[in-house]
């Protein structure tokens, strides 16, 4: 009886607020209708075939030699490149927080760490091939071997792990930064050599965080679509069986019903990584670190460290210059030089390349506002804000997280082609440039979501609520107070979903139509159909624009971010 | 200034909170009523945790009570949000908005309400004036210090006129010094501008020096309100004398009345004690002594032996054991007077008035 009374007038609080009302509303059909329904689509389609409900079609897929092969190559790959990632990201995230870095090594970490976030995700496995494939530029011309094969598992696991590591470095380094130096000070003291004081406190207090990047990796290498696509071969993994199944058999249901077996992987490991390791993280690193930490100064160990972790970072630099520089070669494995513009010339002269840099740039940036907007919306209402929905809010769209993008597609397709649960309801969307949109907006969600909501959570309460309690309803706030304290973490959200869109395949490639000509779609076909040099052209052409949209970024934070301003204090 | 003082009244106001570790639901405030007059300076005094926060944070509005209403100036505000509320708040961290200047800050409010140009900016300076911020309008709030950065936040709410300003804990980022100067201006400032002020602290001298009126809270529940005075000499429990100042305790049994003055017998000596008619003949009680006035003397009602003596200044301060009961005496103005050293064996003493039973 008593809670009633609180309840009820919270909600009359909140009803009193239209504008929040409909905001609320307006974001839970989203949701809904966006991420869930075609989750549930698929779901409902396997399961419920022209006999009615059966497991039918989840047998007649796992019946499939082909896909359950799949099943364990990509088991395989993303539990390979989760350790391997992990262990490279731990090497270079112990070095930097650990060693005196010089600078030149400082920066070189600093880029290896950038690059993976701004560029096209197949950029690296193009670079494989050209620099070790059959006509490769190291295999051939270099080494002398002819007809190397990086087609295939190896290709994936090292392309996957080559992209990967910096998140877990990223991640690692972070943690190793919140380990309190007097607890390995304590042990050194009592007499601990440096390897035991890693191997005896460093390392488990570590292992959390260690199992969480591992995770996180798995994840990402799972749900990967560009690399196994181009430089997969005839080794499949569940992305791109999916795919096939789609695009090569035309089984619609057998796609929803793997599509069904690869979200069940990824939304497992996501709660074991979410419920269980982030909080086992956060638990045994509660103490930050208070002082400065000793540096590791002893040149035989440190000069080792920091020449391998440099060599390794500038092979990873390499692998990226090379696409932009083949894209220069006269003729790819035999003509070097001299360096040529035509292949630039012949992406707009033959192969339309102007329609598919503005239809790729137009829905990005239409999709990238709308991001970036939304997902500042979600983190207030997340972190500022109490009310009932809350918390499927929240759970849907970290949910997006996890759903990787093949899945997404293939939602989409059972989910609206034929218009809601088959209908022809809102069917008018399937096949225009507004369901690419938001299929760009669900896919960068859950990213600015993480880093608004982490940007929220530092602002101090109660400036909102002294806003508020002057007089100013939710939206005069979110306007004058929340925006303006969150601009520089806006803008980033922006510039990160338009980066995020415009190098996007896996979702849309299932389901862009001739209409519309992306770049990535493009890449991804001249990379199929071995036209390296083209694909590259286009690639660096993508490369420029994810690169200045980044600079201009910095540029702007510079200039009109107040965030700075305000954390001198 | 303000244009209407309004009262606040509480009518059994409940709040209830999930133990966030056990999902326990706890009252964090229980069933309490209050009257706060129109234009006088309350504060609600207690221990963390027991409820001061989440009453003001109710009567603001960012609180729904599960029981009772609350009104201000005579209307029922439950279903008001806090924007619709005439109430203002000043908080703990100031919560000044860091991306406008000084004059901004103070004309949010204000802009709000849609008054025109020349008059908001009359009355923003006219408030920076009265807090003492002349000409610091265009600075930014973090070019100012703790102290000025409070009295923005002071400013900026008395500038919205409200019914009521309500205060959380606002000076305990402050070093002490700037505390005591702090608040003999907020009691300035509330003077004069004729304002109610509700005001939430865990700070006793703080309470004392401000108020009109103090509420003491305990576990959710207000144990006691009265004057600082009433509060101080006639606490109504061990808590609240505990709670404000220090107090010795002495167990005894109520013998019976001599007019408004109780007998009663601590340990088989009879002690008389003024003002007693709130505990009834052969009833248990405790006598309060302050420690300023329990006497230190060759001759009194208890030998007791010393434990601490030690010259504190303005008083001698010291532990005396009547028994295995600790008592605490302050000897105020101890020059000329006798002093007893540790070990020794003295009396105490109090006069009936000094003494209050419970
Ligand atoms: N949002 C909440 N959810 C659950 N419990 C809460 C919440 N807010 C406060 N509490 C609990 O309610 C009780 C009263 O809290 P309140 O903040 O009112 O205390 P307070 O008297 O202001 O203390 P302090 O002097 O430490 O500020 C505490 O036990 C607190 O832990
Ligand atoms: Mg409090």
């Amino acid at each position: 009886m008593a809670t009633t009374q609180g309840a009820a007038l919270d909600r009359k609080k909140l009803m009193a607020d239209p504008i929040m009302v409909t905001t609320i509303v307006v974001l839970i059909t989203f949701l809904t209708l966006f991420i869930l329904y075609p989750l549930a689509i698929l779901l409902i389609d396997s399961l419920y075939g022209a006999n009615g409900l059966s497991l039918d079609t989840f047998r007649r897929v796992l019946a499939m030699p082909t896909f359950t092969r799949a099943i364990s190559n990509t088991l395989k790959v993303g539990f390979v490149v989760g350790i391997l990632s992990t262990l490279i990201g731990l090497l270079f995230a112990y070095v930097e927080v650990y060693v005196k870095l010089h600078a030149v090594a400082g920066g070189l970490f600093k880029v290896v760490s950038m690059l993976p976030v701004v560029s096209p995700p197949f950029v690296l496995s193009l670079s494989m091939i050209m620099l070790f494939g059959k006509a490769g530029l190291i295999t051939r011309f270099v080494l002398g071997i002819y007809d190397n094969n990086v087609y295939g598992y190896w290709g994936i696991v090292i392309v996957q792990t080559l992209t990967f590591f910096p998140v877990c470095y990223m991640m690692l380094k972070g943690l190793l930064k919140n380990i309190d130096p007097s607890l390995e000070e304590a042990a050194r003291d009592m007499g601990a050599s440096r390897w035991k004081v890693f191997t005896d406190v460093t390392f488990p207090l570590m292992l959390p965080g260690l199992g969480n990047a591992f995770l996180v990796t798995f994840i990402e290498s799972i749900a990967d679509f560009a690399n196994p696509m181009i430089i997969g071969g005839s080794y499949d993994t569940l992305a791109t069986s999916i795919y096939l199944q789609i695009t090569g058999a035309f089984d619609k249901e057998g796609a929803a019903a793997m599509a069904v077996v690869l979200l069940c992987i990824t939304l497992a490991m996501f709660a074991v990584q979410k419920y269980y390791l982030e909080s086992k993280t956060a638990a045994t690193l509660t103490g930050k670190a208070s002082r400065a930490r000793m540096l590791i100064e002893d040149k035989s160990v440190s000069i080792p460290l920091t020449v391998l972790c440099s060599i390794s970072a500038l092979f990873v630099i390499m692998m990226y210059i090379c696409v932009p520089i083949g894209a220069m070669f006269p003729t790819w494995g035999y003509k070097f030089t001299p360096l040529t513009f035509k292949w630039f010339g012949q992406v707009f002269s033959k192969y339309k390349g102007l329609k598919a840099f503005r239809d790729s740039f137009m829905l990005s940036l239409i999709a990238s506002p709308i991001t970036a907007l939304l997902s500042m919306i979600i983190s207030y209402l997340v972190v500022k804000r109490k009310f009932k929905a809350k918390g499927f809010i929240e759970a849907v769209s970290m949910l997006a997280m996890a759903v990787p993008g093949t899945v997404l597609g293939v939602g989409y397709i059972r989910g609206f082609s034929g218009g809601l649960f088959h209908t022809g309801f809102l069917g008018g969307i399937y096949g225009t440039g507004l369901i690419l949109i938001i299929v760009f907006v669900v896919r960068s969600l859950p990213t600015g979501t993480r880093s608004g909501i982490s940007a929220l959570r530092q602002i101090d309460k109660s400036i909102e609520e002294s806003a508020y309690d002057m007089g100013a309803d939710s939206l005069k706030v979110f306007m004058t107070v929340t925006l303006p304290l969150i601009k520089d973490s806006f803008l980033s959200g922006l510039v990160t979903a338009f980066v995020r869109s415009i190098t996007a395949i896996s979702a849309i490639i299932l389901l862009v139509t001739p209409s519309y000509l992306l770049i990535t779609v493009q890449i991804n076909e001249f990379a199929e159909k071995g036209a390296f040099s083209i694909a590259c052209a286009f690639a660096t052409i993508l490369i420029l624009i994810t690169y200045g949209s980044v600079l201009l970024m910095n540029v702007l934070m510079k200039y009109f971010g107040t965030s700075r301003k305000i954390k001198e204090e | 200034m303000a244009k209407e003082k309004k009262g606040v009244r509480l009518d059994h106001i409940s709040k209830i909170y999930q133990d966030p570790k056990t999902h326990k639901d706890f009252y964090a405030v229980h069933d309490t009523s209050l009257e706060i007059e129109p234009g006088s300076f309350v504060t609600l005094l207690g221990p963390s945790g027991c409820g001061k926060t989440t009453t003001l944070r109710m009567i603001a509005g960012f609180e729904s009570p599960d029981e009772g209403e609350i009104y201000l100036g005579g209307e029922p505000i439950n279903a008001l949000t806090p924007n619709k509320r005439d109430t203002a708040m000043v908080f703990q961290s100031y919560a000044l908005l860091p991306h406008y200047n000084i004059f901004d800050n103070v004309a949010y409010g204000l802009k709000l309400r849609k008054l025109d140009k020349d008059t908001i900016h009359t009355k923003v300076l006219d408030i920076l004036k009265l807090v003492g911020l002349e000409g610091m309008e265009a600075r930014m709030t973090n070019q100012l210090s703790g102290g000025q950065q409070q009295r923005v936040a002071l400013a900026r709410a008395l500038v919205l006129e409200p019914g009521v300003l309500l205060f959380d804990e606002p000076l305990s980022n402050l070093d002490a010094k700037l505390r005591v100067s702090m608040r003999t201006e907020i009691r300035r400032i509330q003077q004069e501008a004729g304002i109610t002020a509700v005001y939430v602290t865990h700070d006793q001298s703080e309470a004392m020096a401000l108020s009109d009126k103090i509420i003491i809270m305990e576990k959710g529940v207000v144990s006691q309100m009265g004057t600082p005075q009433e509060i101080y000499y006639h606490p109504k429990n061990e808590f609240v004398a505990d709670f404000i100042g220090d107090a010795n305790f002495l167990k005894g049994k109520m013998l019976r009345h001599e007019g408004s003055d109780g007998i009663v017998s601590l340990g088989g000596t009879e002690v008389r004690v003024a003002a007693a008619e709130n505990v009834t003949d052969g009833a248990e009680t405790t006598v309060v002594l302050r420690p300023e006035s329990t006497v230190l003397g060759d001759t009194g009602y208890f030998p007791v032996k010393v434990v601490v003596s030690s010259f504190m200044g303005a008083y001698q301060l010291y532990h005396v054991m009547l028994g295995d009961v600790k008592l605490i005496i302050h000897e105020y103005n101890p020059k000329g007077k006798k002093i007893y050293a540790m070990g020794e064996t003295a009396y105490i003493h109090f006069e009936p008035g000094n003494a209050h039973c419970i």
